[in-house]
């Protein structure tokens, strides 16, 4: 293999472990001109906050807290910031390939190029899709039923900083050995021992192991708010359909994450302890792996999707000024979607060549799946038809989706087909199918949440002209990047290519490479949109209902109180706030003491030292892993110990703080 | 309309059923290992068969240790909930002693096995195998580190509200043990042994 040679020579001492100064990437000048810029950015971030004294209030205000709306935000921020990372390596994916057609070589040699597409998949679903989806659910899933908080407040900062170890890693191995040179979900035996020598695969798995803790975690949080902290009243039918998407996400959550779990664990015996599960000797099994990690894969797409047909939902009935049309179809729909994704994991892999009949099975659980998602649509397009239709900035998403998400749709439809899969099985029409179905699905979706829920969380609303050219910027550039893909992949141009022979696909790959250039713009102008509004944000302020919706989230002011709601409301339909206004509801001044959690850093604490031992584990520094081990164990019973949790929020505090919320 | 008159500040706690849909994270965690030791339990790789490995009488005794424990640990729960603090902590006492010889019992068993060249290294027969039981081994050691700081606090703040909750929740995830257990016991020892 040429890329051995690239890799330092494996020596271990007790102290650093298998870590030596051959494994920092000074010679590689992209990563030296990475580091550089990071550093810089960072040092001036560290002197600004130093400069303005916000050490202390961001660890206050923002760390340790353990408010479901901060924590939201923290996860949107995780995401934006990592959607950077993982926008850079889909931009050098498409300039490589632009480049290396017909003898050329491009300028990643296939030891970097490799760990490049690696990184974006990883990056994009764990650390950045997820993160996005799990801050919309914390931040407005608990306001939308009438809750306080969630059901376990300290468990939801100690999920969120969890994630941010995972994240924290994987960035680690970008400046500090190497990141895994395997495709985003890790076949062995090409991942196992024998031919992934060096840490950049166990940073994969420490990565994904730390951060899955903190997802299946939040989701079985999430399912106890839902079940447990509903406002009086409020029945199971009545909940906002948003609420219903979280709680069908969060059961899938908690059901697919533990094979997630126990996967990647079973890889990991099988690298770090001699196991042979995977291996190709000794009786292993490599498609056994592939079997378990799309158990967990093909219900994580739909963990990905099924919140944002809840943003959508909210979205064209606010817009429409009408209830959704359909409540209970689109509850259905998506409870069948939560079983029928169960059955469908092996369309991943047809070409196993289990045979004609367990292909069928699959792949008719495949197309099936299209007709619940079908009746989705149609109820989004019935509500909208006849309604009020504003075309504010979440709309444009919206709408955006609906055409983008049906092309997808349809092709995914199409590769569900066994004899169709054969021949595009791992070609860039499944790339072209899959970012279709994430980039006009998720990302829409969440650009629709953020856009529509930011006048909550800020009290301003986002400025629309930068906002609307971060949407063409996204929409156009899609469809550049991704329609060439298409056609290539019909062609029969596979995946994961550093370069080709053919000088006629050339032309399609600069085309892609052109309409990453204009997501780029969506992007900048997405951060342009933030900074504009925030500048602007006495002449884009708001009050607590901007867009006259319908749900408890809009009924409280922008932002909320800690407490979310001075008083408790009782639920008596669905669209609750709608009600509340047409009956001329106001708050009465007869406030109760609120009960709340304390803030505490457990969670941060216990999650640095996860990260310590992530990376000890992925450098054999035995010693610190051990260390580690202990510290995050004693912190967790240390915390067990504290039975002074809670506290109440007086009648007067509450009062003065509405006044003050009102004036404001 | 505003709820002042229908009174809920302090709504049941969640606690059970958050628990609850963690007992059952965990079960498919082990549905997964379940799966694979049946796909690969037939790896054999010239190694080492059940038959040449496993005894009847052995795993007989470790077994009646766990489900043994299960009772004293209801003992334990009967005497909590009469706020007998002295009798819980004793149940709870015997429980983990039960616990501590289940587990004492498997490292010795696994020690032999690598002993005699049975190792998970050995076949993907072993592997899995190792990972399943070793996978329980680990709940019911996490289980007694649990219970040895319950019985801490317990001591020092007796039977109050907080305590009982962490009681049931720590009673659930035993009796979820031996559950697991008996589906090791048969699908792992019994059935290769027939």
């Amino acid at each position: 293999m040429a890329t051995e040679h690239l890799q330092p020579q494996e020596t271990w001492s007790p102290i650093f472990g298998r870590l030596t100064l051959d494994w920092i990437p000074y010679h590689e000048p992209i990563l030296i001109g990475t580091f550089l810029g990071v550093a810089f950015a960072g040092l001036i971030v560290l002197a600004l906050m130093t400069r303005f004294r916000l050490w202390l209030p961001l660890w206050r205000n923002w760390v340790i807290s353990v408010d479901h709306k901060k924590i939201g935000i923290m996860y949107m921020v995780l995401g934006f910031v990592m959607m950077v990372r993982g926008f850079a390596d889909a931009l050098m994916m498409r300039l490589q390939q632009a480049l290396a057609a017909g003898g050329a070589e491009g300028y990643l040699p296939p030891h970097h190029y490799d760990q490049v597409f690696t990184a974006h998949g990883v990056i994009m679903i764990f650390f950045v899709a997820m993160p996005f989806v799990t801050g919309i659910m914390n931040y407005v899933m608990p306001t939308q039923i009438g809750a306080r908080d969630v059901a376990f407040p300290f468990l939801n900062n100690f999920s969120f900083w969890m994630t941010v170890a995972g994240a924290l890693l994987v960035n680690l191995s970008l400046f500090i050995g190497e990141f895994a040179r395997v495709g985003w979900l890790a076949f062995p035996p090409l991942s196992g021992a024998a031919y992934s020598t060096g840490p950049g695969m166990d940073y994969y798995l420490w990565a994904l192991q730390i951060a899955g803790v903190g997802t299946t975690l939040s989701g079985i949080n999430l399912i106890a708010t839902i079940l447990k902290m509903r406002a009086p009243g409020m029945k199971m039918m009545m909940m906002p359909i948003f609420t219903w998407t979280s709680l069908i996400t969060n059961v899938l959550i908690v059901a697919a994450f533990p094979v997630l779990t126990a996967t990647l664990a079973l890889l990991t015996l099988d690298r770090y302890l001699g196991f042979h599960f995977f291996t190709n000797d000794f009786g292993g099994n490599a498609m056994m792996y592939i079997n378990l990690i799309w158990i967990w894969g093909h219900p994580e797409v739909y963990i990905l999707i099924i919140p944002i047909f809840g943003v959508f939902s909210e979205v064209v009935a606010t817009f429409s000024r009408k209830p959704l049309f359909g409540y209970t179809t689109m509850v259905w729909a998506t409870a069948c979607i939560m079983v029928l994704s169960f059955v469908v994991w092996l369309h991943h892999f047809f070409t196993m060549g289990s045979g004609a009949n367990v292909n069928t099975f699959f792949g008719i659980t495949t197309m099936i799946i299209a007709v619940p998602t079908g009746v989705k649509i149609f109820n989004w397009l019935f509500t909208m038809y006849r309604g009020k239709v504003r075309l504010e900035l979440p709309m444009y998403w919206t709408i955006g989706f609906l055409v983008t998400f049906t092309i997808g749709g349809m092709t995914g439809v199409l590769l569900a087909v066994p004899p169709v899969d054969f021949q595009l099985h791992n070609t860039l029409f499944l790339i072209a199918h899959f970012h279709n179905v994430i980039i006009g699905g998720v990302v829409f979706g969440v650009y629709a949440a953020v856009t529509y829920w930011w006048p909550k969380a800020f009290g301003f609303k986002l400025d629309d002209r930068w906002g609307k050219r971060a949407f063409w910027g996204w929409f156009v550039g899609f469809y550049l990047a991704f329609m060439p893909l298409y056609a290539l992949g019909l062609m029969g141009v596979t995946r994961r290519m550093n370069s080709y022979a053919d000088m006629g696909w050339q032309p399609y790959f600069i085309v892609a490479a052109l309409g990453a250039v204009v997501i780029l713009f969506g992007i900048l102008s997405t951060f342009m949109c933030f900074y504009v509004s925030i500048r602007d944000r006495k002449r884009l302020a708001c009050g607590g209902d901007p867009w006259d919706a319908r749900t408890l989230e809009w009924a409280n002011q922008s932002p909320p109180q800690k407490y979310n709601f001075p008083q408790d409301i009782l639920v008596t339909g669905r669209d609750m706030f709608w009600k509340m206004k047409e009956e001329g509801f106001t708050w009465s001044t007869d406030y109760q003491p609120i009960h709340m959690p304390k803030d505490t850093a457990t969670g941060v604490l216990i999650s640095a030292f996860a990260l310590g031992f992530g990376f000890a584990m992925v450098w054999y520094i035995w010693w610190l892993a051990i260390l580690c081990f202990v510290a995050m164990l004693a912190i967790g019973i240390a915390h067990t110990f504290n039975y002074n949790r809670d506290y109440y929020i007086q009648p007067d505090e509450v009062a003065a703080t509405e006044a003050k919320g009102a004036s404001a | 309309m505003s709820a002042a008159d229908a009174h809920h500040a302090h709504p049941e706690s969640p606690t059970n059923i958050g628990f609850w849909i963690y007992l059952m994270s965990d079960c498919i965690i082990f549905g997964a290992l379940f799966a694979t030791y049946a796909v690969l339990g037939g790896g054999f790789a010239g190694g080492p068969e059940p038959k040449d490995l496993f005894e009847p009488g052995f795993v007989a005794i470790e077994t009646a240790l766990l489900l043994v424990s299960s009772i004293t640990f209801g003992m334990a729960m009967l005497a909590a909930e009469k706020q007998k603090l002295d009798a819980t902590t004793g149940w709870l006492v015997v429980t983990g002693l039960l616990g501590a010889g289940f587990i004492g019992m498997e490292i010795y068993e696994f020690a032999h096995l690598i002993h005699i060249g049975a190792g998970p290294d050995r076949s993907a027969f072993l592997s899995a195998f190792f990972a399943l039981v070793g996978t329980h081994g680990l709940h019911v050691t996490g289980g007694i580190i649990w219970l040895v700081t319950l019985t801490a606090q317990l001591r020092m703040h007796g039977l109050n509200a907080a305590n009982m909750r962490r009681l049931g929740t720590l009673s659930m995830f035993w009796h979820f043990l031996d559950l697991i257990w008996i589906g090791v016991f048969s699908f792992v020892y019994l059935v290769r042994l027939i």
